[in-house]
């Protein structure tokens, strides 16, 4: 939002008149954005716990949290957050200190470092960088060997198991949400999340819906939100915690404060999946809106834009957990087979088309979609003449 | 300017650290977390050297890729609560000298051979730029790297298989 | 502007405790890990003198990603070939893997 870069201005006018030397100044307003970014956190993950367990409850036909607080138990994770507070710091016996002690340290890091490039208004980033979502990929990616360290040094079975096959289900899903991403990139030429959006804001497709690259690239969307699922643990991808197999997978022996922050990090890194998803593929903070009568356009378009960019994520977020209590979790070689034979071909595919879609001109496109109906057609005849080959053998 | 150079001492000295504890670390998984935070510390210098792209690759395939690859052959060919009996063999004395004196080579070579370079105040952007690069005056490269991981991981897909 | 040589010198250092490493560890995969570190040092002086030299057009950034890429299926490929040499010898001690020496 302008005001806002009109206040950061105004503010450093005020400081270098004293004589405060820029560094101070640029100092202070990045703790400032760290502070509101890590409350943020922090209230959006209580939240979604609460939110998640009522989901959770009223899916299975109960009610979930109803008394701590009044109204429908909305003090529930304040209570959850105390009792981690005060629980008792145990570091198991032949524990490596050094490396369960720095595991949470790290996952919370990355899950937190990601929250510097999402767009949450017009304007409204912390850093817009160039290579915005690369480096949110890039930084997902150091979650994982957090998650690695920290069954290790566990010095437990159930852990290692644990994190293992969470490591191996985090690096396989990743190739194919970074291909699936490259689809909304090249539509838009370039990385940065600002940008994306603002692309967003400015087409539409056929003159009537929003020019969001949902439309033109659900199959990416799809493959997308799937190894989100992957990327964040849930089920149905949910083998590193499984409960009812590892007891809690590469955080057993984790208790109090330390579990805390696993559990931060995991629904901080849900928040943050949903926000590359909003961003790339639902347009971001775009979306209706009016001048409120008493405050500037600006100002307007960043309250509405913020609304829109929230409930957004939020709704995916929704998806997220509705899924998780509806589907039953995958076998490991099922995860990777699916990963590796389905998702990574699917979105290869994609990545494909959409390059040509976007370089060729519009005689090009038509090529393109001739090529593609061909090609359709010769698959679908195969498959078919295979299906009948194998009935005619089966018959005799 | 002097706030750069601050900068990139602090990276340097802990890129430098860590290391050291990778090469003289007794226990290999903290010497795996050491190559983690040099990897880190040597993407914060690409950083300085405003090659964002390539730091955002280096975090991503090294720490991402490698350092997980490297974590998984620890926990598969050491015990869980194995302690190492020596971490450095008999050549120490001598791969000390070799280090020392190749350092000293290298160091003189920079400083009497390099001219005191000043380079332009800001590189273009790198990402597109290196993309062009990179399917036009490099194509033949870019291919040859895509069949060599092919190569790579059929190896050692073949190599690590169980004998069955 | 950091002179040119601070990061040469850096590197300098990073590859010579790399070579150190190579040269003393025994455990195999820390001799893998030394490698990689010469091979991270070895990139900083590339990606230095593509800043410093702007018309040799960022080849020393290009130099890299093709370093990185090629690191990462050496490792891979070393990293099999540590799992093998541990299921045949039950160590990856490598002052015990002396079979063929004279």
């Amino acid at each position: 939002m302008m005001i806002f870069a009109d206040l950061v201005q105004a503010l450093y006018a005020f400081t270098t008149s004293w004589g405060i030397p820029y560094v101070v100044f640029a100092l202070v307003v990045m703790t400032i954005q760290v502070g509101v970014v890590v409350g943020y956190i922090a209230v959006a993950a209580m939240f979604l716990i609460w939110w998640e367990r009522k989901i959770s409850a009223h899916i299975q036909v109960r009610f979930g949290p109803m008394r701590v607080g009044g109204w429908h138990g909305w003090a529930q994770s304040i209570a959850d957050g105390i009792k981690l507070l005060l629980k008792e710091d145990i570091i198991p016996a032949g524990a490596d200190r050094v490396v369960f002690v720095l595991a949470p340290m790290v996952v919370f890091a990355a899950s937190l470092a990601a929250y510097v490039t999402i767009p949450w208004g017009p304007g409204l980033i912390v850093r817009d960088l160039n290579i915005g979502i690369l480096y949110m990929v890039s930084i997902s990616s150091l979650a994982v060997v957090g998650i690695v360290m920290a069954g290790w040094s566990s010095n437990n079975k159930y852990s290692v198991l644990g994190a293992i096959r969470s490591a191996a289900q985090a690096v396989s899903y990743e190739v194919p949400m970074v291909v699936a991403l490259l689809g909304p990139v090249m539509l838009a030429g370039t990385m940065s999340m600002g940008r994306l959006v603002e692309k967003q804001a400015q087409g539409s497709w056929l003159g009537i819906l929003p020019g969001w690259y949902v439309f033109p690239q659900l199959l990416a969307f799809l493959i997308y939100l799937i190894c989100a699922l992957a990327e964040c643990n849930r089920l149905p991808f949910d083998i590193p915690e499984a409960e009812s197999e590892l007891v809690a997978g590469f955080h057993v022996e984790y208790s109090g404060m330390r579990f805390a922050i696993f559990f931060l990090a995991e629904y901080a890194n849900m928040f943050t999946v949903a926000a590359i998803a909003t961003t790339l593929f639902l347009g971001g903070w775009d979306g209706w809106w009016v001048r409120l009568p008493g405050l500037s356009p600006e100002l307007s378009h960043g309250l509405f834009g913020l609304a829109w960019f929230q409930g957004k994520c939020y709704f995916l977020i929704f998806i997220m957990m509705w899924l998780r209590w509806t589907l039953a979790r995958v076998r490991v070689d099922q995860l990777m087979d699916f990963s590796w034979k389905v998702l990574l071909p699917l979105s290869f595919a994609n990545l494909v088309i959409t390059g040509w879609v976007v370089v060729a001109g519009p005689q090009g496109r038509l090529v393109v979609l001739g090529i593609l109906l061909v090609l359709a057609l010769t698959i679908g005849l195969a498959v078919r003449g295979r299906g009948r080959a194998a009935t005619v053998v089966a018959r005799g | 300017m002097e706030i750069k150079l601050a900068i990139f001492y602090v990276l340097a000295a802990f890129t430098l650290w860590a290391a050291g504890v990778v090469v003289l670390g007794k226990n290999i998984v903290r010497a795996a977390v050491a190559l983690i935070f040099a990897f880190c510390g040597v993407a914060g210098l690409y950083v300085t050297l405003e090659a964002e792209f390539l730091a955002a690759v280096q975090v991503l395939i090294y720490v991402g890729g490698i350092t997980i690859l490297l974590l998984f052959a620890i926990m598969l060919t050491s015990r869980i609560s194995a302690t190492a009996s020596r971490v450095v063999n008999d050549q120490v004395a001598l791969s000390a000298i070799a280090g020392a004196g190749l350092l000293a080579g290298l160091c003189y070579a920079t400083l009497e051979g390099i001219p005191a370079l000043v380079g332009p105040p800001h590189l273009p952007e790198t990402s597109p730029f290196l993309g062009r690069a990179l399917l036009t005056t490099y194509a033949l490269p870019f291919e040859v790297v895509s069949v060599l991981l092919l190569a790579g991981m059929v190896g050692a897909i073949v190599l690590a298989r169980k004998e069955s | 502007m950091i002179p040119l040589s601070h990061y040469l010198i850096l590197s300098a250092i990073l590859f010579c405790v790399g070579v150190f490493g190579a040269l003393t560890r025994r455990n195999a995969v820390a001799i893998l890990m030394s490698i990689e570190l010469m091979l991270n040092a070895v990139n900083l002086s590339f990606v230095a003198f593509a800043r410093y030299l702007p018309q040799t057009q960022l080849q020393g950034q290009v130099f890299a990603i093709f370093v990185i890429a090629i690191a990462a299926a050496e490792a891979a490929v070393a990293l099999a070939i540590v799992l093998g040499l541990y299921r045949n010898f039950k160590t990856v001690n490598v002052d015990e893997i002396n079979l063929m020496k004279w």
